[in-house]
């Protein structure tokens, strides 16, 4: 294993029954890096996660952290954890659950700069079960740096935060990921891997379908948004060259196109009155949809 | 928000934790179990109260006519009954709840030194047995006027603390087999026969031959028995009843631990 890479997949197979979950998938997290897993539901990051953690283990193909058998106690002293839903006890106090869980750690990180961290210094007394959903994912988030990890795993974490909660745990993920801390983190907020993430990896019905940072990702879909208010037919314009899609939406014309100066140009010749013109290149979540909706296409091809 | 640095040290002396740590580790788990229940009314009150209640009623206000030996047998037959509660339901149902939750799966991926889950669960569990054994004593010596020998105290003590055990494990294997709210079901239609069919709410003299007879097939028949002689109501031997709860506890351990492995 190379010496920056704390935790990999190496052809992992796992199967339930007749569903293949992940179908041979090769992934490596390499030291500080934050790397963001996406996919739509039942894609298979949930599955990736559960091996790189040793909750299940692969039919095929080897998981590893950091070089050792994820099952491996002194492998997990060097991880964090947060989990996509987890009760805890709910008649303990928050300063009760982060202590228990610091006493698992060899060095762990102080109980107030924890607690400043994550955000829940005014939460400590507070009982875990008497929180809203938003403070009960920053407790676990606290949990889960807690232990002043090597590599952290967070699965979903910002569901069910409001925005403030969220801006909040991005700057904290900064903040790890500064001091050398490696993150993989899966979403489905893509706006999150795209501010976060040097690394992406989209994961489609238990198979690696891109690998790259994310603007790797958008060159792969070259597309182009244009947005503008024109009487010009949507579907006239949708037979001309370049034009990938054009539609009418909420009086307005959006088109997406590889080629866009020479649209805009044709654009602007057609219809001398057109107003509101917006270009714009597309963003990661247009990129995801164009990938996973490639799949879909080639699977109902073959 | 203050950026931390992490001093680089060597990947090996990161992941050992001394032995001092480790034990701690341990101790933690058991503190948290031990509040977490203490601060829940509706997993204390019923063990608790169940037995005393029943106790008060049919052992002391309802035993007065029949003379004070119904008080002491009723004293350990009703020490067993709650003895058992802690066991199947603190053990059995919380640990099927609590792989419901995804509290296990948390714990598992954690660092948490092996078995700390379920020792921690073990001594609340002992704590729980511990603390109804006590209250019924209370009532014994207290309102019943029952006379007990200071080792008969602590002889029937340590049966209660003790004799948790065999149902911690069985109620173990119950949690592995259930996820969820149907556990505390399932154990209940454990727990409420077999504390009938061994005797502990009616005497075993008193019931149908063909009940007496299968007895000995509960285990809380065997811990009734090292409970009757423990305020010396019992004079057998108690090795073969305490082989018995070993090997059933053994038997339910195995079997629970086996399936905790395969399916978490």
């Amino acid at each position: 294993m190379n010496e920056t890479t704390v935790a990999r997949l190496a052809a992992a197979v796992k199967r339930y029954g007749p569903l293949t979950a992940l179908d041979g998938v090769d992934l490596a997290v390499r030291r500080g890096e934050l790397l963001a897993l996406l996919g739509p539901n039942g894609a298979g990051k949930s599955t990736s996660i559960g091996l790189l953690l040793g909750l299940i283990r692969p039919d095929a193909g080897r998981a590893q952290l950091f070089g050792l058998d994820p099952q491996r106690i002194e492998a997990r002293r060097r991880i964090g954890v947060m989990l996509q839903s987890a009760n805890l006890p709910a008649t303990l106090r928050v300063g009760e659950l982060l202590r228990l869980t610091m006493s698992y750690y060899p060095n762990p990180r102080g109980f107030d700069e924890t607690a400043t961290l994550a955000g829940i210094a005014d939460l400590l007394l507070r009982p875990y079960g008497k929180l809203s959903g938003g403070q009960q994912r920053r407790v676990q988030f606290a949990l889960a740096l807690c232990g002043r990890p090597e590599l952290l795993f967070l699965d979903e974490p910002t569901v069910s935060m409001d925005i403030d909660a969220r801006q909040k745990l991005w700057a904290a993920m900064r903040a790890l990921v500064a001091e050398g801390c490696a993150v993989v983190l899966t979403t489905h907020y893509l706006e999150e891997a795209e501010a976060l993430a040097q690394r992406v990896v989209v994961l489609d019905k238990g198979r690696v379908l891109s690998e790259g940072s994310v603007d790797d990702l958008r060159k792969r879909v070259a597309l182009t948004r244009i947005r503008c208010v024109s009487d010009l037919d949507a579907d006239a314009i949708a037979t001309w060259p370049n034009v990938a899609t054009a539609v009418r939406e909420d009086g307005h014309l959006r088109i997406a196109t590889a080629q866009a100066e020479a649209v805009v140009r044709r654009l602007l010749d057609a219809d001398p009155a057109l107003a509101e013109l917006e270009v714009q290149r597309a963003g990661l979540a247009e990129a995801f949809t164009e990938l996973t909706r490639e799949t879909v296409a080639e699977q109902e091809a073959a | 928000m203050n950026a931390v640095t992490i001093p680089a040290t060597p990947s090996a002396a990161v992941s050992a934790m001394p032995l001092r740590r480790v034990l701690g580790a341990y101790l933690a788990e058991a503190r948290s179990e031990c509040l977490r229940y203490l601060r829940a009314p509706g997993f204390m009150l019923p063990i608790v109260l169940f037995p005393t209640l029943f106790y008060l009623m049919f052992g002391i206000a309802m035993g007065k006519s029949e003379g004070p030996d119904i008080a002491r047998y009723l004293l350990a037959s009703y020490g067993v009954f709650g003895v058992m509660s802690p066991g199947l339901f603190g053990f059995g149902a919380s640990l099927a709840i609590e792989r419901d939750g995804g509290l296990l799966t948390l714990k598992r991926a954690l660092p948490m030194p092996p078995g700390a889950y379920l020792l921690g669960k073990m001594l609340m569990a002992m704590g729980a047995a511990a603390l109804v054994i006590l209250l019924l004593l209370g009532l014994a010596l207290g309102v019943a006027h029952v006379v007990l020998a200071p080792a008969q105290v602590a002889a029937l003590l340590a049966t209660g603390v003790l004799g948790v055990l065999p149902f911690c494990a069985m109620g173990m294997f119950v949690g592995t087999l259930i996820k969820g709210q149907g556990a505390p079901g399932l154990l209940n239609l454990i727990y409420l026969p077999m504390s009938f069919l061994s005797g502990l709410w009616i005497p075993l003299p008193m019931l149908p031959k063909a009940l007496q007879q299968i007895a000995p097939v509960w285990p809380s028949y065997h811990l009734d028995r090292l409970a009757l002689a423990a305020v010396g109501m019992e004079q057998g031997a108690a090795w073969p009843h305490l082989l018995v709860l070993l090997g059933f506890s053994a038997v339910f351990l195995a079997l629970a631990t086996r399936r905790l492995r395969r399916f978490g």
